[in-house]
């Protein structure tokens, strides 16, 4: 089959700036203009994206725009990347820039940090962040705190990415949520995309950014499709971190969330308006670290409400952090208790019915929502 | 070691941590007198990290690439015949339920795969073309060793007597499942059978299995009625690229753990094959520089793999214990797990080809038709039997009832902490008040098991 006709060169299709110089790493020869088209369009030049393909497209045009980008992982060249992220990524970009590693976490993770302090970008994908314990003493004690031990001289711009979270059917140590671990430590950020603009958007952005970034991915959103706006097809598009997204418009409750929770909630909202006509304001808030506590405090103001929601443990989590800050810089606008939904305190079940049960679905954060505003 | 040893003697009620008890001298390791100091004009090394050593003129490297690969032991040819004369086979009966558990394997395998594709399971890893090599080593082993797998060992389990019924309520997470069903498929466990739950983070179970083999060994030194026992471990060679392989191996020589590790070298880690994930000699080159005695063996040839664990057995129970290293080669004929699509990275000619040219089941048939203790007619006969048994305990197990809902609490903590009795006195209140709301029949022991 032709190098042209396999789903990768889709890829390519981005409108890219090209760099004058030629990469270092560039073995290989550009894909032709002639797989310029991409799906279908609509009007104003939004396009469906699936959130891996945006992914995609963002590693791919970092990896175009910067030498010094490369991305290393378990199966991420020659197998396309365990969820398909890095598809066609080893075609174009070639073994020096997408680079396939032993099964060793703390090897190739430190192998990554150890590049980044020398100087690269590496983007470094864990099949998913449940087996980046392994690594997790690189991740925290050497990638967020060298540039600071080291008297900032050495910088580390890493990018950590994968899959977080629960998925489905695959037990306790398969399914955890580590925004609030690596959202506790300093020297890290830690961003989570929901939307495929999202994915795109942050994702590039923690390339650029010269600190060490998490990028908490979730397998359940990889095949959803999401409108993807012109300007964020465009090469240059990116996401600030600390900049939370206000989804949805609202005057009577404020659900601040992440990740996936960001869909359930969207869905949750359009219910509750459309059984007791309420607006419901739902915070996307995009990065974790830093926090866009400003926007939350400026949502409370309008709503006087609070609803926190997450799929973590309970304890000590995010919806913790946000209730607690809530507290600290609003709690004189709030008119009833802030509240969270959370995951459940319990090891991930297997069975499935256990399984849907110990995370926050649509239903659940409507009826919450709805004992909160007495409905 | 030390403070810790100390500490733990100030705070234990049990004089044995006390420097001095005999026991306590047992388990500290012997220490070199590293304060000796060079002697003038000695051929010798006297460094404290290297006793050995003679001194050299010449700057010469090891170059590992110039070493002849370590040697794969056999016992039997790819035909069947028994190549040493002076090797001693297994019983016939042996042979021929070793032959049996393999061939129930292989059977189980293609049924269970199937049936995920069905969507009847969410999960399942096959063993096919590794069944020699667990099967084999198994039947080396006795009741009361110690086992951890990693999650491609069905053959070890069926070896050691874990029936159908009980592969397939685990498969199913029906109540007669040990881990109550909170784990994914495959990952079985049986303390009746001295196997430790199988755990899905990579390699985790090696350092674990030095630290049970070091326990073994205690319990020895304070209760010498206890039975000789060792730990076997497995793992692939994928696994052995992780930092607790090597963590492992250096502590179990250490601290001389009764252990034996037993790597199987399937070719490939999921995608990844075995030149892209090291490129020294295998992972039996790793056991000798951690001082570990080693050995390679034809992973298809089970009388092979049985003869060797034997002996390492009897090894890891020498001078108070010590590690062992059997590195079994084969080839991973099957796919990875149901998630993975192995014709995406290798040739499925390539799979063919293993498959027809030399696997375990057909090595040791040939072996028996040679020796009359099989046929053609022998095989129809037990395959069929093997698949028919194996159905209907797929069918039981579909139809069992689900655990009780008491297992929803337990286990989290040792016991059930106050909220969790809680929650679970408050669930028994809503199903009492609204009987017809929730059917909890299908679960063992209805509502009953909820009173606390």
């Amino acid at each position: 089959m032709s190098r042209l006709l396999r789903p990768a060169s889709r890829l390519v299709s981005s409108s890219i700036a090209r760099p004058a110089a030629r990469n270092a790493f560039q073995s290989f020869p550009r894909v032709p203009a002639i797989v310029q088209s991409r799906g279908y369009a609509k009007e104003s030049g939004v396009k469906e994206y699936t959130v891996r393909d945006a992914l995609n497209e963002a590693l791919a045009e970092e990896l175009e725009l910067n030498p010094k980008v490369f991305i290393l992982g378990e199966e991420v060249a020659q197998y396309n990347g365990a969820y398909k992220v890095t598809k066609g990524l080893l075609d174009r970009f070639g073994d020096k820039r997408v680079i396939d590693t032993p099964i060793t976490e703390s090897g190739f993770c430190g192998l990554a940090v150890g590049a980044a302090l020398a100087g690269l970008h590496p983007v470094c994908e864990f099949m998913t962040f449940n087996f980046a314990m392994q690594a997790i003493d690189q991740i925290v004690n050497s990638a967020a705190k060298t540039h600071y031990m080291s008297g900032g001289i050495q910088p580390c711009n890493i990018t950590f990415r994968g899959p977080n979270g629960f998925a489905s059917g695959v037990a306790a140590q398969h399914s955890q949520d580590y925004s609030a671990w690596y959202g506790s430590i300093p020297g890290l950020k830690v961003v989570t995309p929901w939307s495929a603009e999202d994915a795109k958007g942050l994702l590039k952005a923690a390339i650029r950014d010269p600190n060490p970034v998490c990028v908490l991915e979730n397998e359940l959103l990889y095949g959803q499709s999401f409108p993807m706006s012109e300007a964020a097809q465009k090469d240059d598009f990116v996401i600030p971190f600390g900049k939370a997204k206000i989804e949805r418009a609202g005057k009577d409750l404020t659900i601040v969330t992440l990740s996936r929770c960001v869909g359930q909630s969207l869905v949750a909202a359009e219910a509750l308006k459309k059984k007791y006509g309420v607006e419901v304001e739902v915070i996307n808030l995009r990065s974790i670290k830093p926090l866009d506590v400003e926007a939350i405090v400026k949502s409370v103001k309008k709503t006087h409400r609070l609803l926190a929601v997450e799929s973590g443990f309970p304890a000590f989590g995010v919806g913790a952090e946000l209730l607690a800050l809530t507290m600290e810089y609003a709690f004189d606008y709030l008119d009833a208790p802030a509240q969270r939904i959370t995951g459940a305190e319990v090891p991930t079940p297997y069975a499935l019915k256990l399984e849907q049960m110990s995370f926050p679905d649509e239903t659940l954060i409507e009826n919450y929502a709805k004992k909160m505003l007495r409905l | 070691m030390r403070i810790p040893v100390a500490r733990l003697a100030r705070g234990s009620r049990h004089s044995t941590f006390l420097p001095g008890h005999p026991i306590y001298r047992a388990l500290q390791p012997q220490r070199w007198a590293s304060s000796l100091s060079q002697k003038p004009g000695s051929a010798g090394v006297r460094f404290p990290g290297a006793v050995d050593s003679k001194f050299t003129n010449a700057m010469q490297f090891e170059l590992p690439a110039t070493y002849p690969a370590i040697p794969t032991y056999r016992a039997l040819s790819p035909d069947g015949d028994i190549i040493d004369s002076s090797f001693t086979p297994p019983p016939d009966s042996l042979a021929l339920s070793m032959y049996e558990n393999m061939l129930s394997i292989s059977i189980m395998d293609i049924i269970m795969f199937d049936a995920q594709r069905q969507g009847r399971l969410s999960f399942y890893m096959t063993s096919q073309g590794e069944e020699g090599t667990c099967v084999g080593s198994a039947s080396a082993l006795t009741k009361e060793d110690v086992i951890f797998c990693q999650y491609r060992e069905a053959g070890v389990f069926a070896q050691r007597g874990y029936t159908f019924d009980d592969f397939m309520s685990q498969l199913f997470a029906n109540k007669k499942d040990a881990g109550k069903g909170r784990n994914m498929p495959v990952h079985y466990g049986s303390s009746a059978l001295n196997i430790h739950t199988i755990s899905s983070p990579l390699a985790t179970q090696i350092p674990q299995a030095a630290g049970a083999a070091y326990a073994l060994k205690m319990q020895r030194l304070t209760d010498p009625n206890t039975p000789l026992r060792i730990v076997a471990c497995y793992f692939g060679e994928g696994a052995a690229s992780e930092g607790d392989f090597h963590a492992a191996l250096n502590i179990a020589a250490t601290r001389s753990c009764p252990v034996v590790f037993i790597c199987r070298n399937n070719g490939y880690a999921i995608s990844t094959p075995t030149l892209e994930q090291y490129r020294g000699d295998g992972i039996a080159s790793r056991g000798t520089g951690y001082g570990i005695d080693t050995i390679r063996v034809d992973g298809n040839d089970i009388l092979a793999v049985r003869e060797v664990t034997k002996k390492a057995r009897e090894m890891a129970l020498q001078d108070g214990g010590r590690p062992v290293l059997i590195e079994a080669m084969s080839y991973r004929i099957s796919h990875h797990s149901t998630s993975d699509d192995s014709f995406a990275y290798r040739a499925k000619v390539e799979v063919e080809d293993w498959k027809r040219r030399d696997n375990p089941i057909t090595r040791l048939r040939k072996y028996l038709e040679k020796k009359d203790l099989w046929s053609d007619e022998k095989e129809a006969e037990a395959r069929g039997r093997l698949r028919k048994e194996c159905l209907k305990a797929f069918a039981q197990a579909e139809k069992e009832k689900k655990p009780p809902l008491r297992t929803m609490f337990e286990d989290v903590y040792e016991e059930m902490t106050p909220e969790i009795k809680a929650q679970m006195k408050q669930l028994k209140e809503v199903i009492d008040r609204y009987p017809d709301e929730y059917d909890v029949s299908e679960f063992e022991g209805g509502k009953d098991t909820l009173s606390s």
